[in-house]
């Protein structure tokens, strides 16, 4: 792990895996104020208070961060879920079977709020965003991109392709946390 | 104590300093993008320094439906109560019935309106803040919106700003990284010795800047990770994108250098066109 600046109010911690950010994340969130990225935690504070705080700190193993599981109903019928078979090879009952196989990480926010890049599903659903984004996508689509796979909170513009969508809220401003989802948790997709 | 939005301009918006520490849940800061205006603007009218203020791109008549003070700061342009001119940078009363017009700024881009007591709208997530990209808070002032001000604490400061003086270039100072070693040698001292142009598309997202593009020395993708107002993103096309308030939380193109905290009020008044550089601090 190396600490890069990152401006007069933050350092960010540059982490060699997700895992690796993870742990570092677990282990400095309520002693700073933390966000988590793909590869790396951003730690805000003076930054040479943040520095002797990571110096003194040892990160978590991702085992000790005990996961939350979060099980979200999809409704298989995207617009974009016969594009995906073609580009995975995959009939587009095998594209369900993947997505709902195996469980998904929360692995870092951004983008919108309430919005989560989940990770670790099956390798064989990394498909390329679509060459020119949706200006419109409903809340509730289930989309993938790369290693991702996501649902959008709210509508919003987007490029992931789309394969299903939920009734699942994941954002409501009213709820304590907001975000259904939080980092570290385990998502399950079933059929609807 | 309401005053009711007869015109709203182009954008004009109810900010405060924003929510802080709500990055892990996905959430930007927002807040006024110039809060050192925003700050003197209460502090005039003898608010707390985070009372809600309206930020204001100008042609804004408020009708005050009973008498009371109120302080245009940040860019300063054309004032009128009832089409008399009245003092930029001061508490001036508006009395019952009578339309305050905060015209469009001669210098400046963004004016900020206090109001005396602050605007009493309801808080999400801690703030009263519009952000625009997330979708939180109050949508934009609208005709007939009205703006409720809080109980009033304290009598108003007697002092007055000084007008905003943005002639000439704008320096920021920067700290260079966290990804400078993503771009070739030529590249950083291109950005640190040119003469940025800023670009009409800037928001409070981000302003984003003309100007020979930046080679990479690394183009693998960069795994998304987390920015911060003023880190200088460098898009796919070369050019930078110096992050606003309503940043998204995480971004997926490599940070060059990060303007310091202090500066990035600056940037909420240049408009398109102007010249803006940027200054290496360690």
């Amino acid at each position: 792990m190396r600490v890069l600046p990152c401006g007069d109010r933050a350092v960010l911690l540059d982490c060699g895996s997700l895992d690796e950010a993870r742990g570092w994340f677990a282990a400095l969130d309520g002693r700073a104020e933390v966000v988590l990225g793909a590869r790396t935690v951003l730690v805000r504070g003076e930054p040479a208070w943040c520095r002797d705080l990571v110096g003194a700190s040892t990160p978590r193993t991702v085992d000790d961060v005990a996961p939350a599981t979060v099980e979200i109903p999809v409704t298989y019928d995207g617009a974009d879920l016969d594009e995906v078979a073609t580009l995975t090879g995959l009939p587009v009952d095998e594209v369900v079977a993947a997505h709902t196989g195996s469980p998904w990480t929360v692995a870092f926010g951004g983008f919108a709020p309430g919005f989560s890049y989940l990770v670790g599903g099956d390798d064989r659903l990394r498909v390329p965003r679509r060459p020119s984004p949706r200006t419109s996508v409903p809340a509730g689509s289930v989309g993938l991109a790369g290693e991702f796979s996501g649902v959008y909170p709210r509508e919003s513009p987007g490029g992931w392709q789309l394969i299903g969508r939920t009734d699942v809220v994941l954002w409501d401003v009213d709820r304590r946390p907001p975000a259904l989802l939080r980092p570290g948790a385990r998502v399950r997709f079933v059929v609807a | 104590m309401t005053l009711v939005v007869e015109a709203a301009g182009a954008l004009s918006l109810v900010e405060d300093l924003g929510r802080p520490a709500m990055g892990r849940v996905g959430v930007g800061p927002s807040g006024a993008f110039d809060r050192a205006a925003a700050r003197r603007a209460n502090r005039l009218l003898g608010n707390a320094p985070g009372d809600a203020v309206v930020e204001t791109f100008g042609d804004l008549v408020l009708i005050a439906e009973s008498a009371h003070t109120v302080v245009v700061a940040g860019a300063s342009g054309p004032i009128t109560v009832d089409g008399r001119p009245v003092a930029y940078g001061r508490a001036v009363r508006v009395p019952a019935g009578r339309r305050l017009a905060v015209g469009a700024p001669t210098v400046g881009l963004r004016s900020y309106v206090g109001l005396a007591g602050g605007i009493a709208s309801p808080r999400v997530l801690g703030s009263r803040s519009t952000d625009t990209l997330a979708g939180l808070g109050p949508r934009p002032l609208a005709v007939g919106d009205r703006l409720e001000a809080g109980a009033h604490r304290a009598v108003p400061a007697l002092d007055d700003l000084l007008p905003l003086d943005r002639g000439g270039d704008v320096t920021l100072d920067v700290v260079l990284g966290p990804r400078d070693d993503w771009f070739t040698p030529e590249a950083v001292s291109t950005f640190l010795t040119a003469a940025w142009r800023v670009s009409a598309a800037s928001s409070r997202i981000g302003v984003r800047l003309d100007g020979d593009p930046l080679p990479r020395a690394v183009t693998r993708e960069l795994p998304s990770e987390p920015c911060v107002r003023g880190s200088v993103q460098v898009a796919a096309d070369g050019r930078p994108i110096v992050l606003g308030p309503d940043h998204p939380v995480t971004g997926g193109y490599p940070v060059v250098a990060v303007v310091v905290d202090a500066h990035t009020d600056r940037l909420a008044q240049v408009r398109a066109g102007r010249v803006v550089r940027f200054a290496r601090v360690t």
